[in-house]
Order: C-alpha cells, then structure tokens, then sequence
C-alpha cells in the first residue's frame, strides 16, 4: 500500500482512513502537494473536507495510511505533533482569533512563544505583515472591532508570522458577508503567487478554478474526481460532481449560492 | 465630520414629553421614599418595646467597651481572609488545572484532583474545622503546627480551594473549543495554550464569581473561633457574656457588612461589566426599560 510519494512533494498523502466511531469519514485518499501547489478540496458539507484538513495537522489521529511532510512520515504516533504543527499553517472558517489578545499580539504569539524569535524582531515582522494587509493602524485594538474580511486576514497573517512551509485553508470564507469575501481570497492568490503551497477546501468554484494546480472532488470521504480545475469544474465526469456543482449554482436555500454570483 | 441638524417639530415635542414623564418619575419616587422611611422609623421606635431593644442591642457604651477587643480581633479576620483567600486561590487554580491534563501518565493527577474536589465541596466547613483543628493537633505528629490560627486556616484553604477549583474548571471549560485548536495549530503546546490562550479568557469570565467566594470566605473566617481563636466574633462573644447585652454583636455584624457590602458592590460592576462586553455588539446589546 506504501506506493512511496514523489520525494520533492511538500505533502504526502497516502491511502488515509478516518473514523468517527463506526463512521467512515476518509476512505483511502491520496494526493501530494508539490512545491508552490494548490490543491483544492471541493465537496458538500459532510464531504470530509474538514477533517481531511484536521488529520493533515494532526488535530485528529488517522486510523490507516499515512501523511508525509516534506518526506517525514507524521503519522508515526513517536512524533511530537507540536514540533509538526509548527510548520503548517491553519486558517479556520470562523477566523478562531485570540479576543483577549491585540491584533499585534494575535500575529506574534506564535513567533515569540513557539520559535523563540526576538520579540522586537516579532513585532517588527509583524507589523510589515499587518501593513500588507492594510490593518497597520490596527495594530493595538482588538480583534472585535475589526470586520469579518479584516479578522480572516488577520487570521491569515497570522498563520503566515510562523514562516510555515503548508499552509491550511479551511472554506475561509463561508462565514463573510460576500462583499468581504473578495479581499480575503486576493491575498491568498497573492500567497499562491509568492509560492507558498497550500491545501483548501473551499466553496468558491471560481476562485477555485484560478487558483488549483489540482482539484479533488470529494464525497462521502472518497475522491471522486479529481484532475485540473477547468477540467473537472467544467467538464465533470461524475454524475455526483456535476449534481453537486450544480448544487452550488442554484440561488437561494437551502444551499448558499457561492462561486457565480445568483442570476437576479 | 459633523453635519448641521436641526430636530423636527416632532422629535422636539417627544423631547419634551420624555423630560416631563422623567420629571414626573423623579419627583414621585423620592416622596415615595421619604414616606416610607419616615413610617418605618417612627413605627419602629414607637413601639412599647422599643427601648429595651435599643438598650440591649444599641447601647453605645457596651459598643465602646467592645471596640477595642472586636478590632483586635477582626484584624485576625482580615489576616485570615487575605492569606486563605491567596492560598485557596493558587491551590484551587492548581487543582482546576490538574483536571485539565490529558494523557495516561496523568490519571491518577486527575482522580486526586476530581476526588479532592468532591471531598471539600461536599463536607460541612465547620466539620473540616473541627478534624483540622482538633483532629491534627491530637495526632501528636511532630512538625505539624499546633497553632489553632494556623489550623484554622488551613482547614479554611482546604474548603475554599475545592470551591474556587470548580469556578476555575467552569471557567475553563467554558472558553471554546476553537480557541485551543487554533492555538495548537501554531504549534503552542497544551501548558502554552493553556497559559496563553485559554487561562486569560477563563479567568475574566469567572472574576465575578470568586469574588462570591471571596465574600464567603470573609465571613467564614469567624468559625475559626471554633477551635478558641479570638477574632472579631468571639471577642463580641466575651463582651456580650459579661453584661448579657448583645450590642458587642452588632458592632461585629457593622464591621464585617463594612468589608463585605464594599466587595459585594466590585462584584456586581464587574459582572455587569462582562455582561456589557460579551453583548457588545448586534440586536441584543443593551437592556430594554
């Protein structure tokens, strides 16, 4: 089963299997994130997505399989998680902000804490970080008075002060208003320009098809369809994707239309 | 920015209307209460028994007798408050937190923890005075103290910590699961994110509530004269017994409402305070009149 996965891959990941007590939730999935790659991860809501993304920072303990990264199995359970969590990077849907903490404070914990660097030098990166995202006159309010784009941007920068080598993006929009969804996905195209590999689940098919080096269709914890975004968004071969796909263009609910905008 | 507005006719009448119902409103609740204080006072100090109640319980001589003895003796209250208060404080918080740890090397850590808390939440304080204080001493064990202050004490720390560990754990369990994801997934370890995410959080949410056990605290300190320690209470106790006049109690009583009415009014702002916070934004914030 240990088909070795492409040694200059950033991520493997190798027939994995998750249960939820009696559930099966993964069902032998594989795919690899190589350098610089978007790997997008479509799928309805119970699809997986999310607990693909939770196994990958090893929030949750796999039942079968394996996930190597940069070659280094993680799923060996001798690994000290900590020390692998420390190079990925998570970006939740809903943001998951410290409230206690300032904006600063928020993006440069993890630095001072976790990497031992200089608090000077923390803040300093820190506030070069803020600026790109427009917050630099954010920097001590807390993260309650800012809006729903500028908390995910924040959330996005600080999962980014680490320097991680992955990064995790978990449907990052599907708690904003759409008027702030376009902020939030421009500054993850800008992070997919700077080269930084990622995985996402998302519901945004267009920004999807921008971004994707690969999609994967997910559905009941398997991947159904998987192959370039113009391909399989466009043209799907799976009677289950193309229904899901379709799905997702309807207005109104019970699904939130996301992608194309609602025909009015 | 400020833009140049002038009131409609219509906003200026309800203007008017709301300031004389205000009016109205203020004028009416203070005769109110000036009537009804005037009632009571005169009810109650022209009743025929009356001066036999201001004899026994008011009389200002026995009062003054009492004074020197009863703030002697509640310096020890205060004393006792202060370090039990640190004590049961920093114990309960290390209990709470024993709770907290995850992994099989921790079990028996977290049944003693669950086990200590049970045993001192659910004994009778005056009952942990009496085997602390009584019990301790008898077991003639040398490096034990003998101290009934010192016994007192612990026994009072050994109640209050079970207590204030409990108003931790709620406190803890109470700041949400996301927190600590998002903490772990920056590679903070469980005691970091324990320190630096969810203990922050925890305690400003159960400020309120510790200073409830504060207060108790406070007014439980005077059992420790249970076991012959003089504090405020017992010395009342001796000054009442000379003349079997029961002033000396109410000077107690005055002087323990003056520590625990100022600390009960901190409570109360504190947690209207969190109340205000954590409904700071959207449709129910702010309280309907």
């Amino acid at each position: 089963m240990t088909t070795a996965g492409d040694a200059a891959a950033v991520l493997s990941v190798r027939g994995l299997v998750k249960f939820y007590g009696d559930a099966l939730v993964l069902r032998d999935v594989t795919f690899d994130v190589g350098p610089g790659q978007a790997v997008v991860l479509v799928g309805g809501s119970g699809s997986g997505k999310s607990t693909l993304l939770r196994c990958l920072n090893l929030l949750e303990p796999v039942d079968d399989g394996e996930i190597l990264l940069a070659g280094e199995e993680i799923t060996d359970p001798r690994v000290n998680a900590d020390r692998i969590r420390r190079r990925i990077g998570v970006v939740f849907q809903a943001y998951n902000l410290f409230p206690h903490l300032t904006v600063l404070q928020n993006v440069t914990l993890a630095p001072v804490l976790v990497h031992r660097v200089p608090r000077a030098a923390a803040r300093d990166r820190a506030r070069e970080l803020l600026t790109r995202i427009g917050l630099a006159d954010k920097v001590d309010v807390y993260p309650d008075r800012l809006s729903g784009g500028q908390q995910q941007r924040l959330a996005i920068v600080r999962a980014l002060a680490t320097g991680p080598s992955l990064l995790l993006l978990d449907e990052i929009t599907s708690a904003l208003d759409p008027e702030l969804v376009g902020e939030v996905l421009d500054l993850v195209g800008e992070l997919k320009r700077d080269g930084l590999p990622m995985v996402l689940a998302t519901h945004e098919m267009a920004f999807a098809r921008d971004i994707a080096d690969e999609v994967l269709v997910l559905d009941g914890g398997a991947i159904i369809e998987r192959g370039a975004p113009r391909r399989v968004l466009d043209d799907p071969r799976e009677e289950r994707t193309r229904r899901f796909l379709a799905r997702l263009r309807q207005p109104g609910p019970p699904q939130r239309a996301a992608g194309p905008p609602p025909r009015r | 920015m400020t833009t140049a507005w002038e009131p409609s006719e219509r906003e200026r009448a309800r203007r008017r209307l709301r300031r004389r119902a205000r009016l109205r409103a203020g004028v009416i609740a203070a005769v109110s209460t000036v009537a009804v204080a005037v009632a009571v006072g005169v009810g109650i100090t022209h009743t025929s028994g009356w001066p036999r109640v201001r004899q026994r319980f008011f009389s200002w001589s026995e009062i003054a007798a009492a004074w020197p003895a009863a703030r002697t003796g509640m310096v020890v209250n205060l004393e006792l408050f202060v370090v039990c208060g640190a004590a049961a404080g920093a114990l309960g918080l290390l209990v709470a937190l024993a709770r907290t740890l995850t992994g099989p090397v921790f079990l028996p850590v977290r049944l003693l923890a669950a086990a200590y808390t049970d045993l001192f939440r659910g004994l009778p304080v005056i009952l942990v005075l009496y085997l602390v204080g009584f019990g301790v001493p008898a077991l003639r064990l040398r490096g034990l103290p003998t101290d009934p202050l010192v016994l007192g004490g612990a026994a009072l720390v050994l109640t209050y910590a079970a207590y204030v560990a409990e108003v931790f754990r709620a406190g803890i369990e109470s700041v949400h699961p996301s927190q600590v994801a998002a903490a772990r997934s920056l590679g903070l370890t469980h005691a970091q994110t324990m320190r630096r995410v969810v203990l922050p959080q925890a305690v400003r949410r159960v400020t309120p509530p510790l200073l409830n056990d504060a207060i108790s605290l406070q007014k439980d300190s005077s059992l420790v004269s249970v076991l012959g320690v003089v504090d405020a209470v017992r010395a009342a106790q001796i000054a009442t017994s000379a003349h079997f006049n029961y002033s000396p109690y109410v000077l107690a009583g005055l002087m323990f409402l003056a520590i625990t009415v100022p600390l009960t009014r901190v409570t109360d702002h504190l947690a209207a305070r969190s109340a205000r916070r954590r409904g700071a934004a959207g449709i129910t914030a702010g309280s309907v009149r």
